[in-house]
């Protein structure tokens, strides 16, 4: 697959070789339906009535779609600079007075280098802070230091912090306001620019701790989140082909996860499950979804699909995502393989 | 009795601070141990910030009018619940709970578990950022409270109190109030030795903040300290740089060998309140 960002050259032995996307480039495939800063508009229009809500960043506004918020409420908007962890202390003080702080930065930032800052004045004083971070997993070609492969494992493993994975705009859209809604705080992988429309074709609402079954099939269960679950239903109607029904429970909440719809949807006879979802294989999506499992006594044939245990390579997101086995044509080949 | 009667019983700044630091004493004899040289030195500032600066209501702790203190050095907890039981936030009867299984006065202090506490500390150096926030967040709402913290010489260490600094500037945090306890000793040894930080007044300065360095142990140098940060004209955020001595106000203890978590015997908790009275008296 080819996103519409990526440029080609041509490499030495004249084949055509994809080059790393600019930073800010879109994950959406060429032609995709997509729109928008989903998560800067939602939060736009949020905020004419929450007259409690704030934005703070640093010094990544532009690359997380809170320009569009700053724009239209620039006495509400707190620039930070490029300090994460004064960011995120400055949050828990300006929600201890009362505002709701929506903070943007790297996935990276936030789970790693102002983890403690996160752990100890905002969950740890529960604190109504909302957290959206861009470049979750590997949505970025720029190397570790951009690539959030393990934000999951380490927002879950935080008491207080809800997780939220969502899959495209029409999702964004919904979470900004649930997140707003939920008391406490709430830290949501983002995916900003254009952003991939999807969910719309399948009559979803998002609900905060809730799975989807987005459609059903009689041999393989995807259990999925945010990018992989749109790269599973890819994989699920090319898997058609094969004459395998395949279904897809989605799972945006990591945490609290909705532990009960995904051990009913696994408990049902002869479907291979398959956890799939943009994020190291520790940690993550998968090994929760396995351990309700095993505590609910339900045993099917498992699979997980989800980043290697290494320090991910730089260069294009398609060939990347292929080499990782996240891409819809890497998910196909694994399943038919399993099956 | 007369109104001047009762004005002569209110009890002086120098016996509030007499008092915090018997608070402490006693709570370190409960544990045995505890961070009671920090207590000692920063007893005097505790007692200006209480009882002269700060404005609160003892029976509201939440009250939306007050004056927010963040303890950001969250081992300094002793020191701060001693302040607590003497303004009357925290009962006196709590004290012998100190660092006590289901106590509300565990070690390092903690938002969740204290009366007046206002942020979970002992992870050193959030304190600052926390209170940056605090007074954007006041200043959007229109209040005219102000935010004190304290944190210790060995926070200046940590690269997010110096983000914090630089944005505290900034925004022109005026009803900002930081003191910064310089009693020059960290987990390892002298601060100084650890990371040198001078000249300190200097480099604060540097950042943008209206900064005055005092002797914290100097009770009037301390009241006028907060009272040129209270009237200071400046759109600033203001510094009280006070150089402390650990042990303050028990000889036996001032002169004891430095260290960070000072090893104080069981028999000598009776002796350091004596020696505290006895100097309170000469």
């Amino acid at each position: 697959m080819k996103t519409a960002n990526n440029t080609m050259t041509t490499g030495s032995a004249g084949k055509p070789r994809l080059t790393t996307s600019a930073m800010i480039a879109s994950i959406a495939a060429e032609g995709q339906r997509t729109k928008p800063a989903p998560f800067g508009n939602a939060l736009v229009e949020l905020a004419r009535e929450r007259h409690d809500i704030v934005g703070m960043t640093a010094d990544l506004g532009k690359y997380t779609d809170l320009h569009v918020f700053a724009k239209e409420f620039p006495d509400r908007y707190y620039q930070m600079g490029m300090a994460e962890q004064l960011l995120f202390g400055a949050a828990s003080g300006i929600a201890a007075e009362g505002f709701t702080p929506f903070v943007t930065t790297y996935a990276v930032f936030a789970a790693r280098r102002a983890y403690d800052f996160i752990h100890q004045t905002i969950a740890e004083e529960d604190r109504n802070v909302k957290i959206a971070c861009a470049l979750p997993g590997l949505t970025s070609g720029y190397g570790p230091s951009h690539q959030a492969a393990e934000d999951l494992a380490l927002f879950r493993a935080m008491p207080n912090m809800t997780v939220i994975d969502p899959c495209d705009a029409l999702e964004i859209e919904q979470a900004v306001p649930a997140m707003a809604s939920h008391q406490g705080p709430v830290y949501m992988r983002l995916l900003r620019g254009q952003v991939p429309l999807v969910l719309d074709e399948y009559g979803y609402k998002f609900e905060l701790g809730k799975a989807k079954l987005l459609r059903d099939g009689a041999d393989v269960l995807f259990v999925s989140s945010g990018l992989l679950t749109m790269r599973a239903l890819e994989a699920a109607r090319q898997l058609e082909a094969d004459k395998i029904r395949a279904a897809v429970l989605h799972v945006p909440t990591i945490k609290p996860l909705d532990t009960e719809a995904i051990v009913e949807a696994c408990r049902k006879p002869g479907r291979l499950v398959v956890v799939a979802e943009n994020h190291t294989v520790i940690g993550g999506l998968g090994e929760a979804v396995a351990s309700a499992l095993m505590r609910a006594r339900v045993h099917p044939a498992f699979q997980h699909i989800g980043l290697p245990d290494e320090f991910l390579a730089a260069g294009a997101l398609p060939t990347l995502h292929d080499r990782y086995g996240i891409s819809t044509e890497a998910i196909c080949t694994a399943v038919k393989s399993w099956r | 009795m007369t109104r001047a009667e009762l004005r002569t019983n209110e009890p002086t700044i120098a016996d509030r601070a007499y008092r915090i630091r018997r608070n402490a004493l006693r709570m370190g004899e409960v544990q045995g141990q505890g961070y009671i040289a920090q207590a000692l030195d920063i007893a005097d500032v505790l007692a200006v910030a209480y009882f002269h600066a700060m404005r609160y209501r003892p029976e509201d702790p939440a009250w939306e009018e007050r004056d927010r203190f963040l303890l950001s050095n969250g081992h300094y907890a002793i020191a701060l619940y001693a302040a607590l039981i003497e303004a009357g936030i925290v009962p006196e009867a709590e004290l012998e709970t100190y660092g006590s299984d289901e106590s509300r006065l565990p070690m390092s202090g903690m938002a969740s578990y204290t009366p007046g506490m206002e942020m979970s500390g002992g992870s050193l150096g959030l304190g600052l950022s926390i209170a940056v926030g605090m007074c954007l967040g006041l200043k959007r709402k229109g209040s005219d409270s102000r935010v004190f913290t304290l944190f210790s010489d060995g926070e200046l260490d940590e690269g997010s109190k110096w983000e914090a600094m630089m944005s505290a500037a900034h925004y022109g945090l005026d009803n900002l109030v930081a003191i910064v306890d310089v009693n020059n000793q960290q987990a390892d040894g002298p601060s100084k030795q650890m990371m040198g930080f001078e000249p300190l007044a200097d480099k604060i300065r540097a950042f943008g903040w209206f900064v005055q360095r005092i002797d914290g142990n100097d009770l009037d140098a301390v009241v006028a300290a907060f009272d040129a940060a209270k009237n200071h004209e400046g759109a600033r955020p203001r510094m009280i740089i006070a150089d402390t001595l650990m042990g303050k106000g028990v000889p036996f203890l001032e002169r004891r060998e430095r260290n960070h978590f000072m090893r104080v015997d069981q028999h000598e908790w009776q002796l350091a309140l004596q020696a505290l009275e006895h100097g309170r008296r000469a």
